[in-house]
């Protein structure tokens, strides 16, 4: 029997906001424990919560990202558990009426875009974390660090739309580039900044209503989503076919065995008797605001990409590379405004030193310059290569650099005739061969003469003054 | 000045006589402090007393008076709170066994404001726990008696501050209602007692019952005293999401203000049920005559949902009450259960061990209400009935200014008379509660004694944001019923 | 309107009550009692009712994205009936 995947994702945004969505504490990963907490966000007595304005823009912005609809009257509501990780006891979130509703992103999967639907996006604070004392299966106490708790989060819920756990992973890329680019969430995925749920099911093709569907959890990269849900997928069509059913569960992804494991819960059924928090009014959003920050949106992935590949004639796939991620973008486009060039070599050279461009430890200016030496033949590539690691390390300028270092690139002929004569020189029996008709040699003769010069003169030129000596 | 009668003056009166130099605060606080310790023994108004911070207040008072300074309307005067109100640095239990030993580190607004304003904390006032019930028998920390007959109750849940009060063992003091906390008992103890309109008064720092209906407000001997001393808490906070910005009026000037033409409405509803007494019905007919009198008049209102407030008001409130309550469970503070073996078990003995009856049976009940399945037919049902009792006094107003009736159906009860029977108790909220769910505020003036000598008060409801109108109306039946204010205690 | 012995069970479990035999039947008794009165409210016809959560009208005000930290780390664990390294102590998680 063949088998169809329905995959949903719920995905967990924390929003870049400096202070906690209801309180004043400080939102900064890694203090002490306790240390970003007060009486608000710790649950005590008689507190009440104020909601943070930022937070709400960075949802709208999200909301506008994704088409969604901003609903103009949105309501908190209590979500109702007991765990010492919640300190209230309640999770103040979003329900029945959450900010925005109905919206889709677009993935291209095979050559071809497909349309993934957002069911809705919603406001909720975090939580706090436990660290168990000892080992996690003997231990004999828990301790709570109440710094994450009322982090602000968005949660973006998408439409069972994904037939593949590839689809799913590119749904999260694109997901992610989006929050990124709009600068409300800083995506770090291994400090829980973006955290994803996914809900799948199987189903025989051609049936319409869906399989019973397992919830997976705790899988922080995209690789291991794909994994998870490829394993997923694979135990439920076994289990199936093994005359089994699927039973409505959690299941948590264990990263180093490569599999879902069931979480054990007490029979107590989940009942959240959510309601709304009558500490806070409902959340009314003008049009005027939405237009307002409709305003602020850059623009998407997506039509990055297009433009760039558009406004600069290079391939949509290297504009791809440079629009994953908006600061290389934004670092291709500075450098192409100061030296034009052919956009292709900038565009190279900023795949290149990716990583040194994102964590900000190269100007534009080097990658201008380095590009434009290069094709003035001023500098090999070679030298242009090293030039850039010394910048790297020693933060001089690359032009400054180039001069002290010596290593413009030898281009005069009168020089270059000294070192192929050298190379000539020492070299007959290749000298004959040539001649005799070994047209391969001239390779040779190229690199003896780049290494005589340390890699300054321009293999061009080289192989001119090659040409015309060797007759 | 050890004869100097403190227990006869009013608020306003007391801080004139600091100000005007004619008693220090030390002296005034002194002699406060001497009548809890020798009264509060039989009447048990206060959980927490605190003479050393009360006396380092009234030094401090003094001192900067006599560099010429006052902090402000009540510099230097006793005012007492209720143990709902977190106060940094001071236990603060509401009532409860689970916050016996817990130390805010804040203070409430309505603490802040009290102290801002002049006054010296005396203490922290008996309640039922976590504000639930109807005569202070639900405190962990033992029942308040009534001052005007120690063997009845002062009414509840504030009834720590009425009793405080009605027996002079501090000047004023705020309470809180959720559904009559405030004015029942200063009607069963025969003072002035206002529930403002909702988000008048933060609710910073107020230990919470039910959200969307607690208020705080003033208990005082005189209406004047209270429209003071709400002058003094009301106002915008930022930290109150549900408190409202708009000024504070003077209400003080309107305590003075002539009720002629004003229209005074009498809902038909509350004075038909079989449970109103008829000594009770008598006062509050003499009251009215009081604003008749000087010109106010009399319209019919109707306020058809009446009957339905009270199951409105056991569903909603309980169900806030079950997630307000839901994070004393021993974690970070409070009672915490010995020797559990897991986390489960010890929240759960924990909450056992902590709530009293009461408590544990409005947690049950709203979290009933709540739950999967209920919700439509009960907190879903009953917010909806909500919109149909506000929808009542929308148009009450509109033929009516107040609205004039009983504020509890009966005088005192005796002590444990209605403990056994949950439902009876509730009943005598009866005609307090409907004002939590609208919104709207509400005071309770004397109006008479009963023939046994029990305090009976009036209640007057008016539009939100107007207590201006229920301190003109209430000061114009306090000025035509002069009544004895200080329970007669023996010192 | 009776709720049975199973139903107060589930609703301690669910508030985290822990509830002595004896107790579970008196409330369950005072608990029907209390949901017999409630269920007055079905006599009101509310299909078109819209439901009042709150008694303003207003929308929730904001606060600006600004830190200020509280500064007292001591006093918010100073209350903790349990607790190690800074962090609140809390028995065992995981139920056998
Ligand atoms: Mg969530
Ligand atoms: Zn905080």
């Amino acid at each position: 029997m063949a088998f169809e995947t329905v995959i949903g994702l719920e995905v967990h945004a924390q929003l870049s906001t400096r202070s906690k969505i209801f309180c004043a504490c400080s939102t900064a990963f890694g203090a002490p424990p306790n240390a970003n907490a007060c009486p608000v966000c710790t649950g005590m007595p008689g507190v009440l919560p104020v909601l943070n304005r930022k937070a709400v823009e960075c949802t709208i912005r999200t909301a506008l990202a994704t088409s969604c609809t901003v609903q103009r009257r949105s309501v908190f509501a209590r979500k109702n558990y007991f765990y010492p990780d919640l300190p209230k006891a309640y999770q103040i979130s979003q329900y029945e009426l959450p900010v925005a509703l109905g919206g889709h992103v677009d993935i291209e999967v095979d050559g071809g875009t497909k349309r993934i639907g957002i069911t809705r996006i919603h406001m909720e604070e975090d939580a706090g974390k436990l660290v168990h004392e000892g080992e996690f299966a003997g231990a004999q106490a828990s301790l709570a660090d109440l710094n994450r708790c009322s982090v602000p989060l968005m949660e973006i819920v998408s439409e069972p739309d994904m037939r593949t756990p590839e689809e799913g992973g590119a749904y999260l890329r694109r997901l992610h580039d989006i929050l990124v680019y709009l600068g409300v969430c800083d995506g770090n995925m291994e400090e829980g900044s973006f955290r994803c749920d996914a809900n799948v099911s199987v189903r025989p093709v051609g049936q319409v209503a869906f399989g019973t569907k397992a919830e997976l959890k705790n899988m922080n990269s995209f690789r291991n989503v794909e994994k998870a849900l490829e394993y997923e997928i694979r135990r439920q069509v076994e289990l199936i076919e093994d005359g089994g059913k699927v039973v409505q569960e959690t299941r948590l992804w264990d990263a180093n065995a490569g599999v879902t494991v069931s979480m054990r819960r007490k029979e107590e059924a989940h009942d959240y008797r959510y309601f709304p928090d009558p500490d806070l009014l409902p959340l009314i959003v003008d049009e005027s605001w939405v237009e307002e920050l409709r305003g602020t949106i850059p623009e998407m992935p997506a039509e990055k990409i297009a433009r760039l590949a558009r406004q600069y004639g290079i391939p949509r796939y290297d504009a791809g590379i440079l629009a994953s991620t908006r600061a290389l973008a934004d670092f291709f486009e500075a450098s192409a405004a100061i030296y034009g060039g052919n956009p292709k070599t900038t565009a190279n050279e900023c795949v290149h030193w990716k990583d040194a461009v994102l964590a900000g430890t190269l100007s534009p200016e080097t990658i201008a310059h380095a590009v434009e030496d290069r094709e003035r033949g001023t500098i090999s590539a070679t030298a242009s290569k090293t030039l850039v690691e010394l910048v790297l390390s020693t933060g001089k300028p690359f032009r400054t650099l180039r001069d002290e270092q010596g290593l413009t690139q030898v281009s005069d002929t009168s020089s270059l005739d000294i070192l192929v004569d050298k190379v000539l020189a020492a070299s007959p029996k290749e000298v004959e061969g040539y001649r005799a008709g070994k047209a391969g040699l001239l390779s040779f003769f190229v690199g003896q003469v780049m290494k005589e010069s340390r890699g300054k003169a321009n293999p061009k030129m080289v192989q001119e003054v090659l040409k015309k000596r060797l007759g | 000045m050890a004869n100097v009668p403190v227990h006869e003056w009013t608020l306003l009166e007391a801080a004139r006589m600091v100000r005007e130099k004619k008693i220090s605060s030390r002296e005034l606080t002194g002699a406060i402090l001497a009548r809890i310790e020798a009264l509060d023994p039989k009447v048990h108004a206060y959980i927490t007393v605190l003479p050393e911070i009360a006396a380092a207040q009234a030094a401090a008072c003094d001192e900067e008076q006599a560099k010429g300074t006052l902090r402000g309307p009540f510099h230097g005067v006793p005012v007492g709170l209720k143990d709902i109100f977190c106060t940094r640095g001071v236990r603060t239990t509401c009532g409860s066994r689970i916050l016996h030993d817990f130390i805010p580190p804040y203070d409430a607004c309505v603490t802040e404001k009290v102290l801002a304003a002049g006054a010296v904390v005396p203490g922290k006032h008996n309640m039922d726990e976590f504000a639930m019930g109807s005569s202070t028998e639900t405190s962990f920390f033992g029942a308040t008696r009534n001052p005007w007959d120690l063997s009845r109750i002062p009414g509840g849940s504030s009834g720590g501050t009425a009793a405080a009060v009605a027996a002079a063992m501090c000047f004023a003091g705020v309470g809180t209602d959720t559904g009559g906390s405030i004015r029942q008992p200063a009607s069963l103890c025969g003072v002035v007692g206002v529930k403002p309109t909702y988000g008048r008064v933060s609710r910073y720092g107020m230990i919470a019952f039910a959200s969307s209906l607690d208020q705080g407000g003033p208990i005082a001997r005189t209406v004047a005293d209270a429209a003071a001393l709400l002058g003094v808490i009301a106002g915008y906070d930022r930290r109150d999401s549900t408190c409202v910005d708009i000024p504070v009026p003077d209400y003080l000037a309107a305590a003075e203000r002539p009720v002629k033409g004003l229209r005074v409405g009498l809902p038909k509803e509350y004075y038909e049920g079989e449970g109103l007494s008829p000594e009770v019905r008598a006062a509050v007919e003499k009251a009215l005559k009081a604003l008749t009198d000087q010109g106010a008049v009399v319209v019919e209102v109707s306020l058809p949902h009446t009957s339905f407030a009270l199951s409105t008001y056991y569903l909603i409130a309980p169900a806030e009450a079950s997630s307000n309550l839901a994070r004393y469970d021993g974690v970070r503070y409070g009672h915490r259960a010995e020797g559990a073996s897991g986390l489960i078990e010890m929240m759960s003995r924990t909450r056992a061990e902590g709530f009293g009856d009461e408590v544990k049976r409005r947690i049950m009940i709203g979290t009933y209400a709540l739950s999967a399945g209920y919700y439509d037919a009960f907190y879903g049902k009953a917010q909806k009935v909500r919109t149909l009792i506000r929808g009542d006094f929308t148009k009450a107003f509109e033929a009516a200014d107040v609205l004039l009736t009983p504020t509890a159906p009966t005088p005192a009860f005796r002590l444990g008379e209605k403990t056994g029977d949950p439902l009876t108790m509730y009943l005598s909220d009866i005609y307090t509660i409907p004002c939590n769910l609208a919104g709207i505020p509400g005071i309770s003036v004397p109006c008479g004694f009963s023939s046994e000598g029990l305090p009976i008060g009036a209640q007057l409801l008016s539009k939100s944001f107007r207590e201006e109108t229920l301190f003109t109306a209430a000061g114009a039946i306090e000025r035509a019923l002069p009544v004895r204010r200080v329970a007669p205690l023996e010192g | 309107m009776a709720i049975t012995r199973e139903e107060v069970l589930h609703v301690a479990r669910l508030a985290r009550l822990s509830l002595p035999e004896a107790e579970a039947e008196r409330l369950r008794e005072q608990l029907s009692a209390i949901l017999d009165y409630v269920k007055q409210l079905d006599r009101l016809d509310t299909r078109d009712v819209v439901p009042t959560s709150h008694a303003i009208e207003t929308g929730t005000p904001f606060r600006d994205d600004v830190v200020r930290p509280f500064g007292d780390r001591e006093a918010l664990l100073a209350n903790a009936p349990d607790r190690l390294n800074d962090c609140f102590r809390v028995p065992r998680i995981i139920e056998d």
